[in-house]
């Protein structure tokens, strides 16, 4: 008999505010070490943390976004552990009664089906610091710059069953924490980072022993985390073995995971109210302040470009998959065929994007510039085949389309004249292939098509060759 | 509540606190008398009245989100016992 995997999924996001969630030092990344601290982030004795209002209001948004349950009353709890980059020796999380409660995501099966994921509560709390363990010999370095940086711990409920699942999952979240901009998504710096907790068991029987895989920061990491964890259970449990319930850290070079010994002893946190927070209460017009300003989310989105601009359902998935990739659609599609900018923006410029290792965000073809690019094959200025020589053009060196188009001659032949007299030529110059033609073998139009956009240097416009040359071939046969 | 030696001792070690082998029987003993005080707790009506988080009868005040802490490095770092490159010093963490 098979098994079943069952995962679940922690997720901290960091979320983007000015200032970190107990004192006004600043957030931002890359700063020289501890040159953002204060007597709160760092513990001296006698400082006392303050709320910030847009930890608060982020938290919000997301319960909101996962049709959550907003709790308008909740506590700070201290949860208790010692670390060096903890400088209070407890990390002020929620406990008992979290901000954001119960609530669903839908997600988007790999077979195209949807399933409903279960979220079982997200919570506010504050980074830890970095240490740095490879500068000095017999030392580590602590940094607190990062210390005290607002969290939303996102709990998910064991609901998925595959590793595509959880990656599917964890992708449709860093969309919507990005839609909502609360959090910035960089995997990479830490700011968006998932545990996977992974058991194994036997179809409809009772949950199996997990362990809870840490700090995993890229999709693959998550899926390679999981597949092996899963290869490792299986061997355990069928040769007779139990799994032990721990934590366990991916190694991505190795692509497996191992115990993380330190941290066995840890799992007493001996949580309890921090009485130097009071409760956390607000009123249903601040959920409402939160609400109206919500933006515009990846489902509703995905919906309104189906109806909108006709897309398929895949396009419009692929579209609005983030926000920055739908905002600059929607740039492009204006006074454009809405599925040939869907066609440019899903083909030429995510695959020009992603061979360059690049972001949306970092896209070096102003979404305007595409847009008039497209309005040039639409007006028949420029023929599909020179659009996409000018696209790589740009996204190379930069340019403006129409100063590229003039400057370098790339307008489109559509002069009936000067498309005959090229036909004229490639017909007197193939008389052996203008022979068989007319003898039958109907394909070698293509060949006569080939040779005149060749001698036009592409710039022919290609319909316009295609139904004179008919014309002429056919005109010599009789 | 039975405070064992074994709890002592577990719970010593979470504290980071070291006790000499000598005197795990004697803090259990005192322990053991500080829980029964608290026992005592247990003997008030509680029915129908919500957890306390807090004994003031105030929320939380909330701050507006403005970074406006300058950098006071230097100052911050007198009291630390090790310090290098900006970096506080800890001994060795080993994973």
């Amino acid at each position: 008999m098979e098994w079943e995997v069952v995962i679940g999924l922690e997720v901290h996001a960091q979320l983007n505010t000015a200032s970190k969630i107990f004192c006004g030092c600043s957030t931002a990344f890359g700063a020289a070490p501890n040159t953002q601290t204060c007597p709160v982030c760092l513990a001296l004795p006698g400082a006392l943390p303050v709320l910030n209002a847009a930890a608060v209001d982020k938290a919000i948004a997301l319960g909101l976004a996962v049709n959550a349950q907003i709790n308008k009353r909740s506590v700070f709890a201290r949860k208790n552990y010692f670390y060096p980059d903890l400088p209070k020796g407890y990390q002020i999380s929620q406990y008992e009664l979290p901000i954001v409660g119960k609530g669903t995501l839908t997600i988007a099966l790999p077979d195209g089906r949807e399933k409903l994921v279960g979220i079982t509560r997200a919570h506010l709390e504050e980074d830890a610091g970095k240490s740095l363990h490879e500068a000095f010999s017999g030392q580590t370095g602590i940094d607190l710059n990062r210390a005290g940086t607002p969290l939303l711990e996102i709990v998910s409920e064991p609901d998925m069953r595959s590793p595509a699942e959880a990656v599917a999952y964890l992708k449709k979240l860093h969309a919507l924490v990005r839609y909502l901009d609360v959090c910035d998504g960089n995997m990479q710096e830490g700011s968006f980072r998932c545990d996977a907790n992974v058991s194994l068991r036997r179809p409809g029987a009772p949950f199996g022993t997990r362990a809870e895989v840490k700090n995993l920061n890229s999709f693959r990491f998550l899926e390679k985390a999981i597949e092996y964890e899963m290869e490792r259970q299986q061997d355990i449990l069928e040769s007779g073995g139990k799994i032990v319930q721990e934590t366990r850290l991916f190694d991505a070079n190795k692509g497996e995971t191992r115990s993380m010994r330190s941290k066995e002893e840890a799992n007493d946190y001996r949580y309890f109210p921090d009485p130097d927070l009071l409760p956390l209460v607000f009123d249903e017009a601040r959920i409402g302040a939160v609400r109206a300003a919500l933006p515009e989310l990846p489902d509703a989105k995905r919906d309104r470009f189906m109806q909108q601009y006709g897309l398929p359902a895949y396009d419009a998935g692929v579209l609005t998959a983030s926000r920055a990739v739908a905002d600059y659609y929607e740039t492009v599609a204006v006074g454009v065929d809405a599925k040939m900018a869907a066609n440019w923006v899903m083909g030429d410029l995510l695959g020009a994007l992603n061979k360059a290792g690049l972001e949306m965000e970092g896209c070096p073809v102003a979404a305007e510039k595409l847009r008039i690019l497209l309005q040039r094959i639409g007006d028949q200025t420029i023929s599909g085949k020179i659009a996409k020589d000018i696209f790589e053009l740009i996204f190379a060196e930069g340019g403006e389309v129409d100063a590229i188009i003039d400057s370098r001659g790339l307008r489109q032949i559509t002069d009936s004249g000067a498309i005959a007299g090229l036909i004229d030529e490639i017909i007197a110059a193939n008389p052996q292939q203008v022979a068989d033609y007319r003898g039958g073998k109907d394909k070698l139009l293509a060949f006569f098509v080939g040779q005149v956009m060749k001698a036009s240097k592409g710039k022919a416009n290609p319909d316009q060759v295609n139904a004179s040359l008919r014309e002429k071939l056919k005109a010599g046969s009789q | 509540m039975a405070f064992d030696a074994e709890a002592v001792i577990r719970t010593a070690h979470l504290a980071r606190i070291s006790l000499p082998a000598a005197e795990v029987a004697a803090v259990a003993e005192q322990l053991e008398r500080i829980m029964e005080m608290v026992e005592a707790l247990r003997n008030v009506p509680t029915e129908g009245v919500g957890s306390m988080a807090h004994p003031l009868d105030l929320e939380q005040p909330l701050r507006p989100d403005i970074a406006q802490n300058s950098d006071r490095r230097e100052a911050l770092m007198q009291n630390a016992p090790a310090a290098r490159d900006g970096l506080f010093l800890v001994p060795k963490v080993i994973e």
